[in-house]
């Protein structure tokens, strides 16, 4: 176990480093350069001094190893844009935020998500699997942005009960997760439910109910836990992607997470902050997967570690 | 005593091509320390009884009997956490596929002390305690490594035992054995007859034993119902059903039975295929691939005749105008 997990740390490196040059290039051939803005033009003599102070005047492949070098030490370097603030500074402030705010989205999609998921595969075919269905085919289909303005119009425009924008009461959580959880509580129900209408045919589950399980216990002990295991995968990802923020969401919402930053480096072309983001949630989706491959092997002994 | 006594079995599938009758009116009983042999082809209806009668179908099934008891229990309306009780506890059931019928994810362990810990409240010392028994009982090498090992790590054979071991936990009354052999392969057949025989010796718990295989019933059973499109077509002691049978389908389930001595012959089949449950004929499912039949035989379904006390039959042929057809096959 310890030995694949080893392996699996050594290639999400690798996948890092990958992730970082790739992205380190790309965003050095787009037009256009953290000092210049439009039509703006900035006297030469400060361009030249604020180039050497960045270290832009020194060859792109120099810049990378120099980037390289720091970033080992773990410094993501400064902000092109925000004086005297470094990357890991903005990290820092906005990770907390956006993680906070995702944590929460996260226990809400999978309590709801499987909970209703459960339940329409245990009552297939009545009403309330029906309307649970229909329900997670509009949360898959209607996109974020669309959710978060309704909501935002409704609960605040209109009944004026809850607030939009800021963190500082629990109150304003709710509409940002609501929205955050809005799809992955669709696609957590849908996966949970076919999985569950299978398992539940498993000749298994029949010796189960044969040896005096109650029905209850059937679903829970024995249907779920070999239902669940697509939805661990699923888990990953997801985690990754909510705790790390969500540009549309903090933007609506004006939550000082770490999406918004991450926005507003790319129009800003603040290439420290751009690549120092972008890997940080690399290297976070690469351990939300390490963890998940882990726990699929404690909860499903038949999957063998390939050594 | 009796038992398990069911009376006039009805199981329908209602399903969206049209409702399936895979069980037309089965009466059964089953005395105290007795085995008996339910026998058929696939889709005669055999194995449904059974999950009939244990309520273990899915529930578009539609299960009806004019009388269903067990014991001093009459079960003809009970609920489902009444069959719950008693399943488990006082009825084992062994099923068919060792591979599928073990969850996964549960170590054998857990799946054995799971009935004792619920029928009979134990605590998980007492429970393991008692699955060591059990697994000395079933004659499984290495009983304490074997509790934290998961069904996938044992062969078809163990998977097996450990399934007998779970019926029998609770020390039940009756154990049903649905096709307990078949996905395992000959010499491994006979070590779980064995091992079934054994236990019933020493716990003196009756067997009903579900399967297609006429060997297993000869070998075990004192009683042998045959099953053929949702009933019982012949039912009887073993000696009557196999010395003297008088069903034309028995007669063909007993030529197909491969020859060990004597000239190696072709196995007879029965030609045609098992009658449509959804819209059974109106006369004996079996007259389509019947070569006795008669006019009558396609338009009314025959009574059951009672040949002695325990040999009844269901077939035209024994009408006294009926012209006679012997069996003319060999006595096993």
């Amino acid at each position: 176990m310890a030995q694949y997990i080893l392996k699996r740390v050594l290639s999400g490196a690798l996948t890092i480093l990958i992730l970082m040059t790739v992205t380190f290039f790309l965003m050095h051939a787009i037009p256009g350069s953290p000092f210049v803005k439009g039509e703006q033009n900035m006297p030469e003599e400060l361009l030249a001094r604020l180039e050497e102070k960045y270290g832009m005047d020194k060859p792109l492949w120099q810049q990378y190893l120099t980037y390289l070098k720091n970033f080992l030490t773990g410094d993501f370097g400064d902000s092109f844009k925000k004086a005297d603030t470094s990357v890991n500074e903005i990290i820092g402030r906005g990770f907390p935020i956006s993680a906070r705010v995702g944590a929460v989205a996260v226990v809400v999609s999978v309590v709801v998500g499987l909970g209703l998921g459960i339940l329409s595969a245990v009552r297939r075919g009545s009403l309330f699997d029906g309307g649970a269905m229909v329900f997670a085919t509009i949360g898959i289909s209607v996109p974020t942005f669309v959710t978060a303005v309704l909501l935002m119009y409704l609960f605040a425009g209109v009944l004026k009960i809850l607030p939009t924008y800021g963190l500082t009461t629990w109150k304003h959580y709710i509409l940002p997760v609501t929205c955050l959880s809005f799809s992955p509580i669709a696609y957590i129900a849908r996966m949970t439910r076919s999985s569950m209408l299978e398992v539940m045919q498993q000749d298994y589950i029949r010796t189960a109910r044969a040896k005096g399980v109650k029905e209850f216990m059937v679903i829970l002990q024995h249907g779920l836990r070999n239902a669940i295991l697509p939805v661990v995968t699923y888990l990953g990802t997801l985690i990754a992607s909510l705790l790390t923020g969500t540009f549309v969401v903090e933007r609506l919402y004006a939550i000082p997470g770490i999406g918004k930053y991450y926005v507003d480096s790319i129009s800003a072309r603040d290439y420290n902050v751009i690549l120092g983001l972008t890997v940080f949630l690399g290297i976070f989706v690469v351990i939300c997967n390490i963890v998940v491959d882990v726990l699929y092997c404690i909860i499903d002994p038949r999957v063998k570690i390939s050594e | 005593m009796r038992l398990l006594d069911i009376q006039n079995l009805h199981t329908t599938f209602d399903i969206h091509v049209g409702h399936v009758q895979a069980v037309r009116g089965v009466t059964l009983h089953v005395d105290e320390g007795e085995t008996v042999g339910i026998v058929g082809e696939s889709g005669s209806g055999k194995s449904v009884t059974m999950l009939s009668v244990m309520h273990l179908l899915p529930d578009y099934a539609r299960i009806e009997a004019d009388k269903l008891t067990f014991g001093d229990l009459d079960l003809t309306r009970a609920s489902v956490n009444t069959f719950r009780k008693l399943e488990g506890d006082e009825i084992g059931m062994v099923f068919q596929d060792p591979m599928t019928s073990l969850n996964p994810l549960f170590t054998v362990g857990q799946q054995l002390m799971e009935p004792l810990r619920i029928h009979k409240k134990m605590s998980k010392t007492q429970a393991k305690e008692r699955v060591l028994e059990i697994l000395r009982t079933i004659q499984m090498p290495d009983p304490e490594s074997r509790l934290k090992q998961y069904p996938h790590e044992l062969s078809g054979g163990m998977r097996q035992r450990v399934m007998i071991g779970m019926a029998i936990a609770c020390n039940p009354r009756l154990i049903i054995a649905d096709e307990p052999t078949t996905a395992l392969d000959v010499t491994i057949q006979a070590q779980i007859l064995e091992l079934l025989m054994d236990l019933k010796k020493r716990l003196n718990t009756s067997i009903i034993m579900i399967t297609h295989d006429l060997g297993v019933i000869a070998g075990m059973c004192s009683r042998v119902m045959v099953m053929y499109g949702g009933r019982i077509v012949e039912e009887g002691t073993l000696r009557e059903v196999f010395y003297d049978p008088k069903h034309p389908y028995t007669w063909g389930l007993l030529r197909s039975i491969p020859q060990r001595q004597g000239e190696r012959q072709r196995l007879v089949p029965i030609p045609g295929s098992p009658p449509d449950l959804i819209a059974p004929p109106p006369g004996c499912p079996f007259a389509p691939r019947c070569p006795y039949a008669m006019r009558i035989c396609n338009s009314a379904l025959p009574e059951h005749r009672s040949l002695s006390d325990t040999h009844k039959v269901s077939c035209y042929l024994l009408d006294e105008g009926a012209p006679k057809v012997e069996w003319g096959g060999r006595a096993r």
